[in-house]
């Protein structure tokens, strides 16, 4: 109920304006539905955004060495490491005085380890010299240089000052310039040996095999989302539990399935040198290679592709297509200009969760993709698990991030995010 | 939490007391006072019994191992007895292939769930030096010989780092098909190398580690030689052309599981895996498989304890240890798998397998006749070069 007053603006019953009203009720309302979301906001904040905000970091984070040797990065702002010498007393005095103190708090392994991403034999060399350095007076001795060169040869190599002095600042592009085959060297970025050249190669395979592998998708998985939708319940849930089957079996299991079936000894191989259509002795080669990858993450792949499709096929009414027949097109424009169309939404609901998954992978290409399918993931994993080097996956994981959100922006401008259909 | 429940059970016993007195003395029923005891009586009782309970559920540790076969012969050497022998229940994670980094993630958090982790020596020392891992005094902690000789004697070599406590040792070691190499077995390590001898598949671990070591072995390389060549990059460049002859006839394995299947399956004609692994193809999978011991490179597996345990935590993973790693226990483990003990003392103690009836003397890597050409890894060389000799490894697997 409400009145209106001549001149003013409308008023509720208790008298306020009519918009304030409103305006209240709705902001109340927005905040009852903020406080209903907010046990998943705070969830999702804790336990999703900020861990990978806070992983994400570590890709530029360097201050290990400038924390633990914080004298010797001082000293060494005043040594020209492009000069050819070694640097005078100073640095080494300031280095023996830090190198005492992290030898004894039991930290100068941690820099060691760090150092030696960047050059091998850095963690040896301040584990056998810190062994030394608890027994140094600082104030007595005064020569630290030749004491430390004496200690170990190292010590004289300019090479491990220079890596020292150009990877002690605080925040780093190294692991970045790492992720690209590259270096951060004394005279500024330039590429790694060829011999060591591999992640930019394992970028580019990623991203093909990723899209071959999500056109398969798309090919093999539109039949079958159409006879989904169009086929009579019965049958058509039948389909349904077969596509969901597998889609409910472990990953590995099926991975390690696909072994016995594609190894050379396997049921394929078999079935073909069997049947005469191959020789014994000219058995394919269908795992441990890329082609293993396809197919085995195809098949896996395969119920994300179907499930939108289907959602999105089942919307589309049939009277259409009965409709363009009536109107006299044949079967294939009647598909081609009127139903194909339409389950496009489907096909980019499936791509994108299919290519984004597939990009993310590594177990399956570990098993199965023998030394030439195998994805970025698998160097991350390795430097998660193995070497250890928690940067530079951090900044392999940041490019793959940034790569991804890239084609959602491209796919975005070119098909547009609204003509994508999860559901029905 | 414990302290705060019997606090208020004791209050809400007060509270009863005076209650029913005062409902006793206005009824002066006697029995009604005494079952009212016999009731408080029962609360207390019940309440004590979850106290302890809640006690003794305390008296848990989790010890993270590699499961399978492997962790079934630590629960029957060492888990059980001693459960039995001190009513600390064990939980077994079995993490050990991620223990290293899950370790430094916990230390980050500040929040440890492990008392003993069972790790390889090389994340051991890596543990060490990251100062994840607590340092030990091997003879002080460690129980002696059965003679009385020091842990660190009994133990000699293969204390490789400061915080590792030996358990085993294993190898990577070859295996091949009985019916693929013709009449003339393998002797030798350099048959994987040999494809004109050996046609057919052979299945290598995807990584530099053990390939770097045999294919300088089998280029000419003296065994001293080998860690030192491998430091320099022409050393390692001759390493990967060796390796680069078999590269075609090679499938690259990942998990320790997979040759056993390759093999079995007749896909390779001979491949590298941990021996035990190997073993259990054998002799409790009756394959027609055999042992190529020849060029074995060992490696060691043992505990350590976390740093940042609490003091009671620490002090019952040292207890545990101590007892997990004394003679006969470590002689115990290899009734159950064939993985060799790392005490000197624990090796005459070796005995039957404790399922098959078979001796286990000859299949352990450390046996005399098995260990005439072996390699023990070189942990120091690794630390500092395998960032460095992997990430050329897989540049040139991806070629």
């Amino acid at each position: 109920m409400s009145y209106t007053d001549d001149n003013g603006p409308m008023m509720t019953m208790d008298g306020k304006p009519l918009k304030r009203s409103l305006a209240i009720a709705l902001r109340r309302q927005k905040v009852r539905a903020l406080l209903l979301i907010s046990p998943l906001l705070i969830f999702v904040l804790f336990t999703f955004l900020f861990p990978i905000a806070s992983m994400l970091f570590r890709s530029v984070e360097n201050d290990i060495v400038s924390e633990i040797l914080p004298k010797t990065v001082v000293a060494l702002h005043s040594w020209d490491a492009e000069s050819g010498e070694l640097p005078d007393e100073i640095v080494y005095s300031a280095f023996a005085g830090d190198l005492q103190r992290a030898a004894k708090a039991k930290d100068h392994t941690r820099v060691g380890l760090r150092l030696n991403y960047e050059k091998s034999g850095m963690a040896s060399l301040f584990k056998k010299t810190a062994r030394q350095a608890k027994k140094w007076d600082l104030e007595a001795d005064t020569s630290f240089k030749a004491k430390l060169i004496e200690t170990h040869k190292g010590w004289a190599d300019i090479a491990v000052w220079q890596t020292l002095k150009t990877h002690s600042s605080r925040y780093t592009s190294g692991y970045f310039l790492n992720s690209i085959d590259m270096r951060k060297t004394v005279s500024g970025p330039e590429f790694q040996p060829e011999d060591r050249q591999i992640l930019v190669t394992l970028f580019k395979r990623t991203l093909i095999i990723s899209l071959v592998i999500t056109m398969s998708c798309i090919l093999l998985s539109y039949p079958v989302a159409w006879l989904l939708a169009n086929l009579p319940m019965r049958q058509a849930n039948l389909l349904m539990i077969l596509v969901l089957l597998p889609f409910w079996t472990s990953l590995l299991v099926r991975t390690s399935a696909w072994k016995v079936m594609l190894q050379q000894q396997g049921v394929i191989n078999d079935l073909l040198v069997a049947l005469g259509m191959i020789e014994e002795t000219g058995r394919l080669a269908l795992i441990n290679n890329q082609l293993g990858t396809v197919i085995a993450m195809t098949h896996i792949l395969l119920p994300f592709m179907i499930l939108p499709m289907y959602s999105v096929m089942q919307s589309i009414p049939p009277t259409y297509l009965r409709a363009a027949k009536s109107l006299g097109a044949t079967n294939w424009t009647a598909f081609w200009r009127i139903y194909f169309p339409q389950s496009v939404p489907g096909i980019g609901a499936g791509s994108i969760l299919v290519f984004i998954l597939s990009i993310g992978y590594y177990i399956t290409p570990e098993i199965v993709g023998g030394n030439k399918g195998v994805f970025i993931s698998n160097r991350i994993a390795y430097h998660i698990f193995q070497s250890m080097n928690w940067g530079l996956a951090a900044a392999l994981g940041t490019i793959l991030l940034v790569a991804v959100l890239i084609l959602y922006w491209a796919y975005d401008k070119i098909v547009g995010i609204d003509n994508v259909k999860l559901g029905g | 939490m414990q302290a705060i429940s019997s606090a208020l059970i004791a209050d809400e016993y007060k509270k009863i007391c005076c209650l029913t007195r005062n409902a006793i003395f206005f009824h002066k029923e006697r029995d009604v006072w005494e079952n009212v005891m016999k009731f408080t009586k029962t609360v207390f009782a019940t309440a004590a019994l979850s106290l302890f309970a809640g006690l003794a559920l305390a008296e848990e540790m989790t010890i993270v191992s590699w499961g399978g076969a492997y962790s079934k012969s630590q629960l029957k050497a060492y888990h059980e007895p001693y459960t039995a022998n001190t009513g600390v229940t064990i939980i077994n994670d079995e993490s050990a292939g991620t223990a290293v980094p899950k370790l430094r993630a916990m230390n980050e958090a500040g929040n440890l769930t492990w008392d003993v982790v069972d790790v390889e020596a090389g994340p051991a020392m890596q543990l060490c030096d990251e100062g994840l891992a607590m340092e030990i005094d091997h003879d002080f902690m460690l129980a002696d010989a059965p003679d009385g000789t020091l842990a660190s004697v009994d133990f000699g070599d293969f204390i490789v780092s400061d915080c590792f406590i030996p358990q085993i040792v294993y190898s990577y070691t070859v295996g091949y098909r009985n019916d693929m190499v013709g009449s003339t077995p393998p002797t030798s390590i350099c048959a994987l190398f040999d494809t004109e001898t050996y046609p057919g598949k052979r299945s290598l671990k995807k990584g530099a580690l053990s390939n770097m070591e045999w294919a300088l072995l089998c280029d000419g390389v003296a065994k001293a030689d080998i860690y030192p060549m491998l430091e320099t990059a022409a050393g390692q460049d001759q390493a990967l052309a060796k390796l680069d002859t078999i590269k075609d006839d090679v499938i690259w394995w990942s998990a320790g599981a997979d040759t056993p299947q390759l093999l079995a399956d007749g896909e390779v004609v001979m491949g590298s895996t941990f021996n035990g692994r190997l073993f259990a193809l054998i002799e409790e999978q009756n394959q027609p498989v055999s042992m190529l011991w020849d060029g074995q490179i060992y490696d060691l597996d043992g505990w350590i304890i976390p740093t940042g345990l609490s003091p009671e935590r620490q002090a019952r993973a040292l207890h545990y240890v101590r007892f997990a790693t004394d003679t006969q226990r470590l002689a115990d483990q290899s009734k159950w798998i064939s993985y060799g003990p790392t005490r000197a003392s624990s090796a005459l103690l070796v005995d039957k397998h404790a399922e098959l009836g078979i001796d286990m003397a000859p299949h352990m890597p450390t046996d005399p006749a098995n260990s005439t050409n072996t390699f023990l890894m070189n942990y120091a060389f690794w630390a500092d070069y395998k960032d460095d000799i992997e990430s050329k490894f897989q540049a040139w697997l991806a070629q």
